[in-house]
């Protein structure tokens, strides 16, 4: 069978799951089956045909899993986004939509995508003012006081999702050009051989301003997710395990230094090691009954909705979500905030469960596999250096939110792809796999 | 580089297993901790869904029940908790709140009241049913002793306990000053507004120096030791020198040889200090525990709301045998001891039911929402505390006290005849006059139906005169309701 083929065929089980997915939040929410089910689940299955045409025309040859595997990871946000609030699911279908034709555009233009690797420097310029613009006056928006977004009229933009794949190119382009230098290094230095300031110099102030600009826009999980990929794309090109290790090192010592000054991370890492404390938690606003919640609240209830969801879950539409109703049925405190964005993933377990949870894992580990996959089949190193960046800093993101709603780190603000609520994110991560899609394509055609 | 990319792979590999873990560490190795966290409101959020079960006295008035409300927020339907006697039975019946949590029976039963205790049968039903409905407890609370015991008490604060001796039944449990349960639900502040303990349940967590009405167990270790009859005589004079201190007789009265009927019908102290140091601490012990004290009562009510009875150093329950134990002191009630009502109930009741003391309990009856009896409380036997037949010797001695003793105003005016014992337990200075006045006492004397125990805190004059009457009104409405029957 033919990829192609085998990428329709593999379509077809995710429209089914969004289709029973509905049909079980309409059986717990009006006791009767909707055709609504079969309408969402029809569109989907459309949406899904259309984007495998796409592939069909301009990428015969590219990666068959890749694409049924994010449609997977679509309906289920798209299930859980329905089962939240209906016009979060309707509006993410919209951003589904325009993130399909954001696909098509980049696989219709970037035939080549080689001609990324020209413009380097432009995207990492165009990346830096993404990253500040934000916290430019009238545009910038501060949402718990992060500058995470710029408003342009009636849409409001997550720069770091855009900025994450132009640093990634710019780094896969800058390091396919001096890899061989910063391979055999210049003068030694403490025992190891450093490479000329020369070749490493625009490497350190490109990186260093995007880490700068974050604290400075005080981004932290996309931080994060940027200095990961940097190191592993520095460790694949080189091959020198001490570049990581000593990035590592300098990554806690900053970690370190910044946890015990900045109070905005200073809370977040209280709230990290004790979520269930009650001052953190903030139980006394909780008993006076007004609205608002402590420092760790968000993290103690994602806890509390993963215990709550147990081996299999409470089922699609069956976890504690919106409110607390406290006296004469008035909401004072959303039970779980931000259930649509960072922790979606505690809902999905609370709802699913251990089983749907690790499910969930298991297929951004497949796309992770396939992308990595993609960069060893890749026929020059731009590519391999392209496919592993963008896979890195997927991978990493998944890390940082996932990691965060389960107290393996401190909890910060980013969104889980494909299933989060969020225009820039869908649109970004569509780009993202457009572009892992040509690399595939380049190095599956047949010479 | 391929190479590297596969050591990539791994790394990610690593990182996705500990995501894997630690959702495997809170969705089932560590969610029973989470589950049970004070913070963590979901099963009170599921519960305020569905109907409770109501509460009922014995004779079925309502004393709690639940009640739809519409939440505007979400547009769900949430059931509110109503007690529509408010503070008159706030301690046995307790509260449950989203807000407050649940206490008293509300949470102690909380598996019935909420429906999630169900027997096969009905858990069929339900999968064919669908909703989810809580079964009803019927107490053993009668309507008429509550009202006596609260009307005796008359806003002084204090407790009473009455007992059914032969089924451990309890027909009434007051605690004064109470709580409105239902404005503490509906306002916000009224919590802050509570003085002097008021929500502290008397009855069951009150520790009180038990005083003269301990002198019944001492008592009744002697008769039943063998070693005394009710016509022995002790050396009761006034001023005794015990562990050192002299022991002054009640208004420092002097008396010489008198009989054990004499010392308990006129509790006269140096009489009780003789036989208590002459039983020693082990025998005191021993019966101390055969009466319940030094363990939890094994009432139907949350554990976190009985006190245990007994002697305390530090706050540590210690042995009558310790050698920080002024042993006469003790025999008369005095020095480190502590009981609740319920504990001085239970050793009354005991001593009515020919020794037998039974399983003191709230609960009579579970049924549930189709009417079908879930569960019937049978009499059990707690503990055997002493022999039939020094029970009925101490039975006599204690009718006398009520004849011609200190507890003449417990008398019916009948020929339904009561026993009981007074006690005045000393609050450190004895000058000012302010004691905790006890009685203790049944009826009726040859057959008895109710034992019941009073307190009133901080009061002026003694156990005879304030608290025997409280008795006397709440054994006449309990033999009018048909205790015992």
């Amino acid at each position: 069978m033919s990829a192609r083929n085998r990428e329709a065929l593999a379509l077809l089980p995710s429209a089914l799951l969004v289709t029973a997915g509905f049909a079980a939040i309409f059986l717990k929410r009006d006791a009767f089956l909707s055709n609504a089910s079969l309408t969402y689940g029809a569109v989907f299955l459309g949406l899904c045909l259309v984007g495998h045409l796409v592939i069909r025309f301009t990428a015969p040859n590219a990666d068959p899993y890749l694409f049924p595997l994010v449609a997977v990871l679509a309906c289920f946000g798209l299930v859980e986004l329905y089962r939240i609030d209906e016009s979060f699911a309707r509006l993410q279908a919209q951003w589904f939509v325009v993130g399909l034709g954001l696909f098509a555009f980049t696989m219709v233009v970037l035939r080549d995508y080689h001609l990324l690797e020209r413009y380097r420097y432009t995207i990492a310029a165009g990346s830096l003012l993404l990253l500040v613009l934000p916290r430019m006056p009238v545009i910038g928006e501060a949402t718990n006081g992060a500058y995470l977004s710029i408003r342009l009229g009636p849409f409001s933009f997550q720069a770091a999702e855009f900025a994450k794949i132009g640093i990634v190119i710019f780094l896969a382009g800058y390091l396919r050009e001096t890899r061989q230098v910063l391979i055999h290094g210049g003068r030694r230095f403490l025992g190891m051989s450093l490479p000329p300031l020369r070749h490493f110099g625009p490497l350190l102030a490109i990186w260093g301003t995007a880490m700068l600009l974050l604290i400075f826009i005080r981004d932290l999980g996309a931080a994060l997710m940027f200095f990961g990929a940097f190191l592993a794309l520095l460790y694949v090109a080189t091959g020198k395990k001490r570049y990581p290790l000593l990035g590592l090192g300098a990554f806690a010592l900053g970690a370190y230094v910044v946890g015990g000054r900045v109070g905005h991370v200073q809370d977040r890492v209280a709230a990290w090691q004790n979520p269930l404390d009650p001052v953190l938690f903030g139980a006394d606003i909780a008993d006076q009954g007004k609205p608002g919640f402590g420092s760790s609240y968000q993290l103690a209830q994602s806890l509390f909705a993963q215990a709550d969801g147990g081996l299999f879950g409470r089922g699609f539409g069956q976890a504690e979500l919106l409110t607390r109703v406290s006296d004469g049925g008035t909401v004072t405190t959303e039970l779980l905030p931000a259930s649509q964005t960072d922790m979606i993933y505690a809902l999905i377990t609370n709802e699913t469960g251990l089983i749907g949870a690790a499910a969930i894992l298991l297929t951004y580990l497949l796309i992770v596999q396939r992308g990595f996959r993609i960069a060893s089949l890749a026929r020059d190193p731009f590519s391999k250096l392209l496919a592993t960046g963008l896979t890195s800093v997927f991978a990493l993101q998944v890390f940082v939110i996932v990691g965060g709603v389960t107290k393996v780190i401190p909890l910060t603000g980013v969104t889980l792809p494909f299933i989060s609520y969020g225009g820039s994110s869908v649109m970004a991560n569509f780009i993202l796999l457009a572009l892992l899609m040509r690399v595939s394509e380049d190095a599956r055609r047949p010479t | 580089m391929n190479g590297q990319i596969r050591n990539l792979f791994l790394v990610v590999l690593v990182l996705f297993g500990l995501l894997l873990v630690f959702t495997s560490r809170w969705t089932v190795l560590e969610d029973g901790d989470l589950r049970a966290s004070a913070q963590n409101n979901r099963d009170v959020i599921r519960a305020q869904r569905v109907p409770r079960g109501r509460i009922l006295a014995a004779d079925g008035t309502v004393l709690a029940r639940s009640v739809r409300t519409r939440s505007r927020g979400t547009n769900t339907t949430v059931y509110k908790r109503r007690y529509p006697k408010g503070a008159a039975y706030a301690g046995p019946v307790g509260v449950s709140d989203l807000q407050f949590g649940q206490s008293g029976l509300e949470k102690s039963q909380n598996a019935f009241l909420g429906g999630k205790a169900v027997k096969l049968a009905t858990a069929v039903d339900r999968l064919i049913q669908g909703d989810q409905r809580g079964s009803t407890i019927r107490t053993t609370l009668e309507p008429k002793v509550q009202e006596a015991a609260l009307a005796g008490l008359n806003g002084r604060a204090g407790s009473v306990v009455a007992l059914e001796p032969e089924t451990g039944k309890v027909l009434g449990m007051a605690s004064v000053p109470g709580y409105d349960p239902n404005r503490m639900i509906s306002e916000p502040g009224y919590r802050t507004t509570l003085k002097n303990s008021a929500e502290l349940n008397r009855a069951t967590q009150a520790a009180y120096v038990p005083g003269s009405t301990f002198k019944v167990l001492t008592a009744a270790a002697a008769l039943d030791s063998g070693k005394y009859t009710p016509d022995t005589t002790v050396d009761g004079s006034t001023g005794q020198r015990f562990s050192g201190q002299p022991l002054a007789n009640f208004n420092g009265e002097q008396f010489g040889q008198v009989t054990l009927t004499q010392a308990l019908t006129q509790s006269i102290n140096g009489a009780f200090g003789n036989i208590a140091n002459d039983l020693g601490g082990r025998t005191l012990q021993e019966y101390m525990e055969r009466f319940g004290f030094d363990a939890k009562p094994p009432l139907d009510y949350p554990a976190g709301q009985i006190r245990t009875s007994g002697i305390r150093r530090n706050d540590k329950l210690i042995p009558a045998t310790s050698k920080y134990v002024d042993l006469a002191r003790t025999g008369i009630g005095q020095d480190k001891l502590g009981a609740t009502p319920l504990q001085m109930a239970m050793v009354v009741s005991a001593v009515a039911n020919d020794g037998r003391l039974m399983k003191p309990h709230l609960t009579d009856r579970v049924v549930d929402p189709d009417g079908r009896v879930q569960e019937e409380v049978q009499p059990q036997l707690y503990k055997q505390s002493m022999k039939a037949s020094s029970a009925r010797q101490l039975q006599q001695m204690m009718g006398n006290v009520v004849d011609e003793g200190t507890g003449a105003q417990a008398q019916l005016g009948t020929d339904v005849r009561v026993g009981g014992k007074t006690g005045t337990a000393e609050l450190g200075n004895i000058a000012d006059g302010i004691n905790n006045l006890w009685f203790i006492g049944f009826a009726p004397l040859e057959d008895p139906k109710v034992a019941v125990a009073v307190i009133v805190e901080n009061s002026p004059g003694q156990g005879g005169q304030v608290a025997a009457p409280i008795a006397k009104s709440v054994i006449q409405a309990a033999l009018a309701a048909g205790a015992g029957r």
